[in-house]
């Protein structure tokens, strides 16, 4: 176990505590903490919001800021974020680095919320969309350098369908394979428990906000095969070819 | 630098390209040189300090200290590419709690059993155990005391402590770590071939057509040996992989086909396979009838409990005491049958009886079967500890060489039964050397006197120094130790604490018991350190000089790297410091001694290691053999002794094997070379045994000789299967299976103060179906209980981690010194092979 309950709760109360003393003094910085409110408007990529956040804003009016998620965070992996930081006050999130999402299957943090900040249709853990995991960084990362690492797929709790190891000849050496860590967009729920496990100084995989990450292919264009899938038939019939001509002796 | 990063990186990847394709870019390597190397890193050659895979790295020095470490890229073995551990190997000898000093148990100024660990000066310690060992030598003779030895030395380690124990103390009460691995697949090896280790090699992998892994999770445990498996899967489309265990782990996930058996219906499926090449006509008539004879083992063995279980009072060929006194048969006995006796014997194991006994559908067995009998398929057969740690383990290696001998198919390229190690030296150390209770080195064993005679004559000792009874093995030195039987206890290079079964009740108590003195020699205060007596601050790895054998019969030598902190000294230099402490008198009796009257008075340093044999090589040779690497080599252990004293115990061991189809290497060639397989004749490695052609013992036109056995044939063993001694009942209610994690390397004792290593994986946890922890009311992550007839732990449930067990089995690794799950599991063992199963033992899980 990480951590301390008491401790922890200890730290709540004296942020309560600050808060109120903060807010005594509110029109004295009013100005400046008009500024701030600003500033902390912008999430740094590295602050992870728990399961069931309703999207930035959403979330930012609906959170009483009440620490109650925090409370019930059994791993105590929740913060709340402190006056100075680019986080708006009071507002919980966690690094991944330092302390990834548990992925609990009964959620208490979204039980916990009062204000539905916390999505309280989320009742599936495994839908939980926090993140999204990205290997960043392919010239460090051990598996590609050909190493048996895959320590991020192994932590994975969704491994086999968040990351999955993709098998390649290594380039170097073709006698032995590379086992390339792949995450899986429609099934990784951005818990970073990949991104804590990383065994390098700096991770090379990371887990950010999804719209910093993912990508969006045009309306105009439709990969063919999911197409074709996705019909069970070829989209248009009717269609007729004819042979090759090769030489006798081939044939 | 003169070229960026991203240039690098671009020439970098060019050169792959280019190295792929087999061609050669003008420029190109002027550009990658030009970024020049570190000149202030020397770099040496070196050998992995965790698997039995033993892939070479190169470990770079700078001001004294191992500052970084890198895959070899020229090496053999793994050709540059590491596991994760192998990336951290330059952290594991500096972690922040190495011990530097003697430490024993103090109160007042002296020793006292409850007392606290006090620094103490080596020459306090070594006077406290010469005073504890000579006590035990004294009231009881030599069985009283003994030496838990490891997979883990050096070679040179192995055969200073067999010299020491078995003829110095002539105790033969020394067995290594490697019971608890490596027993059963031995126990196999001789009663099959009559000699040990595999006929095969690596390379096999590069030739083979299937691949079928037997209860090994090789994907985690040897991990690059898998990359080279999956590699081999990649370049030739229609090699095929099948995974049997009893639970789905990484390797499973890779296979083509995977079998989940019922744990202990292996044995039945091994049997069905030979009924089937039988039925359907596919056995190899003239192999068989050229390379093979047939015998049944006998059956009612028991499961290698204590002799007061029930299970043991009803066997009748355990080997235990009967009421008469007499032992009760000989459980490794077995009587020649005919071929159509085998084929009776087999004939019961159909595939309806061993789809119903194994719950493997018919079809996956089948499909097993067909890709054995198939003539154009080559095929490799991998196992590790499912067949090993198994109460039939010896059973299990033997069927599987029935299966591959029936076909023929073995000796040759991509075809063959390869038993893979779990130690770096588990082959090298423990097997060669034989560091066993009942071995000596290449292949002797201490029962057989002609065997002792040829010990005694290289180690130029007296007739009879040797004793001929078999001494206690691993899980036989615990309970002697519980019952006052061993009281002087040496444990080196091994955390038996955490490692053995039934911790709480069999190995705890005879730790404390102020009947008994227990020394702990390590690198760091592990489980088994903090239970001793006295413990010894161990020099590691690249902190002495090494050799190491692994799984392919190839023996890796380093050279000492750096000097160990503080006061550690070598395990090398500690046993041979304390011979010092014996005259020969006092551990010799007079008649013995009376036979090399010119022994009297010497110390049994005198007559083991300066006895002109292994002080022949002055320290001058020192530059001589390693000069090309490191100049003016030198290492501590010679140093301190004046001689060369690795070469000379490694030429003087050397002897039992050269000319005898074990053939080491010279060690000068040893010192140069990126390791070499044994048998090494006329200068040449030896890549596959018992064939014409590859192997020098066999003769031109004998074109397969299992030369290990006096009539040149192996031996087909009819063995049934058999239930294990504890299967689940009402309420302990579950198999636990325990094992490994790739980020750990068994007790963690090195891993865990890797902080990465620590960090992915920082605790063992239980896997656990969903379905099992539903009907227990638990989820995942949940706080439980793991409880057996004999202990508890506690820890916390995993339902969707890297191994997925049916309904019915948990699994739980044992590397978590927080979390013992060996206080959890049964001290049954193989009757043959004495080796402990950790993988069947029942269980219930309750929330904690």
């Amino acid at each position: 176990m990480v951590g301390n309950g008491k401790t922890r709760a200890a730290t709540r109360r004296q942020f309560l505590l600050d808060a109120a003393r903060n807010a005594g003094g509110v029109t004295l910085v009013g100005v400046g903490l008009a500024f701030h409110a600003g500033q902390a408007r912008a999430l740094p990529p590295e602050a992870i919001r728990p399961p069931g956040a309703r999207a930035e804003p959403g979330f930012l009016a609906a959170c009483l800021r009440c620490g109650m998620c925090v409370r019930d965070c059994p791993y105590q992996i929740l913060n709340l974020a402190k006056l100075g930081q680019t986080i708006a006050t009071g507002t919980p999130y966690f690094v991944a680095r330092t302390g990834p999402c548990e992925m609990c299957v009964d959620i208490p943090c979204v039980k916990a919320c009062p204000s539905g900040a916390l999505d309280p249709d989320l009742t599936d853990i495994n839908r939980a969309r926090m993140g999204l995991a990205v290997l960043a960084d392919h010239e460090t990362c051990l598996n590609f350098l050909g190493l048996r690492c895959e320590v991020c797929y192994r932590a994975c709790p969704l491994s086999d369908k968040a990351i999955t190891l993709e098998q390649q000849q290594n380039p170097r050496s073709s006698a032995y394979a590379t086992f390339i860590p792949t995450v899986h967009s429609d099934q990784c729920t951005g818990c970073g428990k990949c991104e804590h496990a990383c065994v390098l100084e700096t991770a090379a995989i990371r887990v950010l906000p999804r719209h910093l990450t993912k990508g969006e292919l045009g309306e105009h264009y439709r990969l063919g095969w999911e197409e074709q899938k996705r019909a069970g038939k070829p989209l248009i019939e009717g269609v007729t070819g004819l042979p090759d001509r090769m030489p006798e002796a081939t044939r | 630098m003169s070229t960026t990063r991203r240039g690098f990186i671009r020439l970098s990847a060019v050169a792959a390209a280019a190295a792929a394709a087999d061609i050669t870019i003008p420029g190109l390597d002027e550009a990658l040189a030009q970024t020049a190397p570190d000149t202030s890193i020397r770099w040496d050659k070196g050998a992995c300090r965790f698997c039995g895979t033993g892939c070479g790295v190169l470990v770079g020095v700078r001001n004294g200290r191992v500052v970084a470490t890198q895959g070899d890229p020229d090496a053999p073995v793994n050709r540059g590419l590491l596991c994760v551990k192998g990336y951290f190997l330059a952290k594991i000898m500096y972690g922040a709690d190495r011990l530097t000093r003697p430490l024993l148990r103090m109160k007042n100024g002296t020793f006292d059993k409850s007392g606290e660990f006090t620094p103490v000066s080596w020459k306090q310690a070594f006077d406290i155990m010469e005073e504890k060992c000579k006590a035990a030598l004294k009231a009881k003779g030599p069985t009283a005391v003994g030496m838990f030895a490891s997979g883990q030395w050096t070679i040179f380690e192995g055969v200073a402590a067999t010299k020491f124990m078995k003829a110095g103390l002539r105790s033969n009460n020394i067995d290594p770590n490697a019971r608890h691995c490596m027993a059963s697949a031995v126990a196999g090896f001789m009663r099959t071939f009559g000699a040990d280790e595999p006929m095969g090699c690596y390379d096999d992998t590069e030739q083979a057509d299937a691949f079928v892994v037997w209860g090994s999770n090789m994907a985690e445990m040897h991990p690059i040996l898998w990359s080279r498996v999956t590699g081999r899967r990649l370049t030739a489309k229609h090699v095929k992989i099948v995974v049997l265990s009893t639970f789905n782990h990484r390797t499973s996930e890779a296979a083509d086909v995977e079998i989940i058996f019922k744990p202990q219906t292996d044995l039945a499926i091994l049997n069905y396979l030979c009924n089937y090449i039988i039925q359907n006509g596919a056995v190899n008539e003239a192999f068989v009838k050229q390379h093979v004879t047939f015998m049944k083992g006998v059956t009612d063995i028991g499961y290698g409990l204590r002799p007061t279980h029930r299970l043991e009072q009803a066997a009748s060929s355990n080997g235990y005491p009967g009421t008469d006194g007499k032992p009760k048969g000989d459980p490794n006995a077995a009587s020649p049958i005919t071929y159509e006796e085998f084929k009776q014997h087999v004939s019961e194991y159909t595939v309806d009886k061993v789809a119903e006994l194994s719950g493997v559908p018919k079809e996956k067995l089948e499909a097993l079967a067909k890709l054995y009998v198939d003539p154009k398929t080559k095929i490799v057969s991998f196992w590790t500890m499912g067949f090993n740690q198994h109460t039939r383990g010896t059973w299990a290696n033997n069927l599987i060489y029935d299966v591959h001998l029936l076909l023929g198919k073995i000796s040759e390229p991509g075809n063959g039964p390869f038993s893979i190690t779990g130690q770096p030296s588990a082959c090298g150390t423990a097997r060669e050397v034989g560091t066993f209770a009942h071995r000596l080195p290449a292949d002797l064993v201490v029962a057989n006197p002609q065997h002792r005679a040829t010990a005694e004559q290289i180690w130029k000792l007296p007739a009879g120094t040797i004793p001929g009874q078999i001494g206690l093995h691993a899980v036989a030195m615990d309970r002697a130790l519980k019952d006052r039987n061993l009281n002087f206890f040496w444990v080196l290079c091994t955390n038996q604490m955490q490692a053995g079964a039934n911790l709480s009740q069999e190995r705890y108590p005879g730790f404390r018991d102020p009947a008994n003195f227990v020394v702990v020699t390590d690198a760091y205060p592990t489980v088994s350190a903090h239970a001793a007596d006295l413990v010894l601050p161990a020099a590691m790895w690249m902190e002495k000089e090494g050799a190491y054998g692994n799984a392919e019969r190839r023996t890796q030598f380093w050279r000492q790297q750096v000097n160990a902190p503080g006061e550690a000294k070598s395990d090398l230099w500690q046993i041979i410091e304390f011979s010092k402490r014996f005259k020969t008198e006092e551990v010799w009796p007079a008649e013995l001694l009376a036979k090399m009257p010119q022994y009297g008075g010497k110390t049994l340093f005198d007559v083991l290691y300066a006895n002109g044999e292994v002080n022949q090589f002055p320290l001058t040779e020192m530059a001589k053999v390693n000069g090309h690497a490191i100049k003016g080599y030198m290492n501590d252990e010679s140093k301190a002794l004046g001689f060369y004293v690795q070469k000379g115990l490694f030429e003087e061991y050397a002897r039992f094997g050269r000319g005898h189809a074990h053939d080491l290497a010279p060690f000068d060639q040893l010192h140069k070379a990126r390791g070499l397989r044994w048998p090494v004749v006329d200068g040449k490695e030896t890549l596959w045994r018992y064939r014409e052609g590859y192997d020098p013992y066999v003769k031109q036109g004998e074109g397969v000789k299992f030369y290990g056995r006096p009539d040149g044939k192996a031996v087909i063993f009819a063995l049934p299967y058999q239930p294990p001694p504890e299967p689940p009942d009402n309420e302990y209610n579950l198999w636990l299976a325990t094992g490994r994690v790739l980020e750990h390397w068994h007790s963690g004792s090195m891993t865990r103060r890797v902080p990465e290593l620590y960090r992915a994986v920082p605790d063992a946890l239980v896997y656990m179906n969903p379905q099992d922890a539903e009907t227990r009311g638990l989820k995942q992550g949940d706080v439980v209980k793991v409880i057996s007839r004999r202990g508890e732990i506690q820890t916390r449930v995993d339902t969707r981690g890297r191994n997925k067990p049916p309904v019915g089995l948990v699994f739980v690794p044992w590397f978590d010194e927080s979390r013992l799950i060996n206080k959890v599991t049964l001290d049954a063992t193989c009757p043959i092979s004495k080796q402990t199963d950790y993988k069947k033992c029942a269980v219930k899980i309750v929330k904690a």
